[in-house]
């Protein structure tokens, strides 16, 4: 006989190999759909032929795009004129509110300062990093050191960020990094960080700029790396250095690159929601439209307001990734 | 009066070891026209960018004019420099490009506008000064990289291969207008190239390098009839000279079936160093054709045909071995494959190098 073992992990494995099965039979028969479908539209001939090839290529990434994109896109909008329900048309009630009341404008001017101040720092610091690491011995590894952050979720970033922000009574044993320091340094009775507006967002956006720097670095990094040597040597021969090199030639050379990373930063900066659900909850006037939109839908089952807090946030993506699309394209165009 | 000396100038790479550039003496003289040619990898690019600042002087010294500038930074060195891929700066106009080095040195504006209408008119680049850089054809890139060197009225021009992205036409065409605006402006100038035609058409000298060492410095003309080495003689010259490993015999240089009389002293030289054969160099043109079947025998492969010349390639017989010969042979009787030929240098015309060393041993 086997050794005995725990129900509670024979459950588990059991249930880990049927889902694993499932996964299984799931992708055989994903392939043997597909397979079938090519196979018939591989016999198609003459005129069929190419509304065919079209149909089978892009039909399945339409209809995802429709079915994950397109079609939540339109009912959210259809949603955010519905009341809370959605059982009666009450027009722009819901953005009135959005835009007057105090809980909401909050969330509107706490979300306008973060996508201005976290991407801004975030990529200033970023190549003020890419330019100074490249002077180094081991660039690769404090890059790696830098970028590192990147890799964890904003969720375990908050959760390592609760730690240093976290209060404890003065003259007991801290366990808050930041108070611990600022103890040290002489601030006797520090205050329970997280609870103090309006510091406590620039608290919070500090996390953003911490897990954006290494994205910026590197992608900016690559970008100063890639200006021609006989660029930088014909600046030195006309006299440039230092500044001047600085400004007049490394920056607009990478200009396209800068605002690339600048609006990537603000996209996500913008859809910020897993740093304030961790941290605060959008209590303590920390409230950001993201957070706003989620407790609005599932918090307070208010469906019409979510929808037009995530209207609001949709608008605002839109330009920005818009602006990205095109400048990547202006980019490729030169190359 | 602004020449350039290189003083037992040397650059080594770090990690390598041997020096990019060994030991360079060069004295260019105010005005000069001197190009720098050899293979690729034999320093001549380090060369001239030890002189821009662009590259350390590990050791020896460079000065411009009376001023020692082995360490100042480039800027510091008034020179302007011209480089292979015209390094124009593409998010600047035409115009900014060519005021750019003014602009660092903080010279008024409308000074610079002048001055950069003045060297557009003279580069027929006028319409074109509003313009970016990637709007512009490779020739009219080339024109605003010179532009950009002109516009500072440096005391050196320095370049760095700027027609090897040329087309061939345009090549030959700006190679004479290089040529002529650097007489007209009379400024200084090292030029650095890989291809010994656009040497010899236009520097006043020429300096061969080979593995960061100078082989040679001369006039275009002087270097052609005296090449000072093997290397030198193989190098200047299109096609190339025919260096041939002969024994030594009474009265000349043994080929199969014939003697070639050459120069005595020289077999003296090589015979006293206990040397028992030379390296006879003769060039394509230096050959008479004979009817009386003396001289060296040339069986002939191939027949190029360039219009108003035709060089036969053959193959000669030294010491019952195979040699490549190039024949310059009249275009309008050329020989057929296949057909044996015989030849003997004219006199005065043969080269004899020491087989060992590689020197000249003829006067």
């Amino acid at each position: 006989m086997s050794a005995p073992v725990h129900p509670f992990l024979a459950g588990t494995a059991s249930d880990a190999a049927s889902k694993l099965g499932q996964s299984g039979e799931a992708i055989l028969i994903f392939f043997g759909v597909g397979l079938i479908i090519f196979v018939a539209a591989g016999r198609a001939t003459g005129r069929l032929h190419r509304p065919m090839t079209i149909t089978v290529l892009l039909g399945p990434a339409l209809i995802l795009l429709a079915v994950g994109l397109v079609i939540p896109a339109i009912r959210t909008i259809y949603l955010s004129f519905y009341n809370d329900d959605s059982t009666a048309f009450i027009s722009g009630k819901n953005y009135t509110w959005a835009f007057t009341n105090h809980s909401a404008q909050q969330a509107l001017i706490n979300t306008l300062l973060w996508i201005l101040i976290a991407p801004i720092v975030a990529t200033v610091l970023g190549l003020l990093m890419a330019v100074l690491v490249d002077r180094l011995r081991w660039q690769s590894v404090y890059k790696s050191l830098i970028f590192m952050p990147m890799a964890i979720s904003f969720v375990g970033a908050s959760i390592i960020w609760k730690f240093v922000y976290d209060y404890r009574a003065p003259g007991r044993p801290q366990t808050g990094l930041l108070s611990e320091i600022v103890m040290k340094l002489g601030w006797h009775n520090p205050p329970d960080w997280i609870l103090t507006h309006p510091l406590n967002n620039f608290l919070l956006m500090v996390i953003m700029v911490w897990s954006q720097t290494g994205f910026a670095m590197v992608v900016l990094s690559a970008a100063i790396k890639a200006i021609p040597d006989d660029i930088i040597d014909a600046a030195k021969v006309d006299g440039a250095r230092g500044l001047a090199m600085a400004f007049r030639i490394t920056l607009p050379m990478i200009r396209n690159t800068l605002i690339v990373v600048l609006t990537t930063v603000m996209i996500i900066t913008l859809k910020l929601f897993d740093i304030i659900r961790t941290m605060t909850g959008g209590n303590f006037g920390t409230e950001v439209l993201a957070n706003d939109m989620y407790s609005q839908t599932f918090t307070n089952f208010d469906t019409g307001k979510g929808s037009a807090l995530a209207v609001i946030l949709f608008a605002g993506v839109l330009p920005l990734v818009g602006y990205n699309i095109v400048l990547l394209r202006r980019e490729r165009q030169i190359r | 009066m602004t020449g350039v000396i290189y003083e037992d100038a040397s650059c080594v790479y770090p990690g390598a070891e041997r020096p990019a550039v060994d030991k360079l003496n060069l004295d260019i003289q105010d005005g000069e026209f001197l190009v720098l040619v050899g293979p690729s990898g034999c320093g001549k690019s380090t060369s001239l960018r030890m002189l821009a600042g662009l590259e350390e002087v590990t050791a020896g010294t460079i000065r411009i004019g009376e001023r020692d500038v082995t360490h100042l930074p480039p800027k510091d060195r008034d020179i302007a420099m011209v480089f292979q891929n015209y390094a124009l700066y593409p998010h600047m106009t035409v115009a900014e490009n060519m005021g750019f080095a003014l602009k660092i040195a903080g010279v008024p504006k409308t000074e610079i506008r002048q001055k950069v209408e003045d060297a557009a008119k003279l580069l027929e680049l006028t319409e074109y000064l509003g313009r970016k850089p990637k709007a512009l054809s490779g020739g009219q890139r080339q024109r605003v990289a010179m532009g950009r060197a002109i516009v500072r009225e440096p005391k050196v021009f320095l370049m760095d291969e700027p027609l090897s992205n040329l087309d061939a036409k345009l090549r030959v065409q700006t190679r004479t207008q290089i040529a002529s605006l650097q007489r007209r402006l009379g400024i200084t100038t090292v030029y650095v190239t890989h291809d010994q035609v656009e040497a010899m058409t236009m520097g006043d000298r020429v300096a061969v390098l080979k593995d960061g060492l100078l082989q040679q410095c001369d006039t275009p003309r002087h270097m052609y009839e005296k090449p000072a080495n093997v290397f030198v003689a193989g190098f200047i010259g299109s096609p190339a000279m025919n260096l041939i490993e002969a024994p030594i015999v009474e009265g000349g240089v043994a080929f199969d079936g014939t003697v070639v009389p050459v120069d005595r002293d020289s077999l003296g030289q090589a015979s006293s160093r206990g040397e028992s054969s030379v390296t006879l160099g003769v060039r394509p043109e230096s050959f008479d054709l004979t009817s009386d079947g003396t001289g060296i025998a040339v069986i002939v492969n191939v027949v190029e045909e360039l219009g108003a010349d035709a060089f036969a390639y053959g193959t000669a017989k030294v010491g019952g071995g195979d040699v490549d010969v190039i024949v310059r042979v009249d275009a309008r009787n050329t020989p057929a494959k296949g057909e044996t030929l015989h030849f003997l240098p004219k006199p005065g015309e043969t080269h004899i190098f020491s087989t060992v060393s590689g020197d000249r041993l003829s006067q």
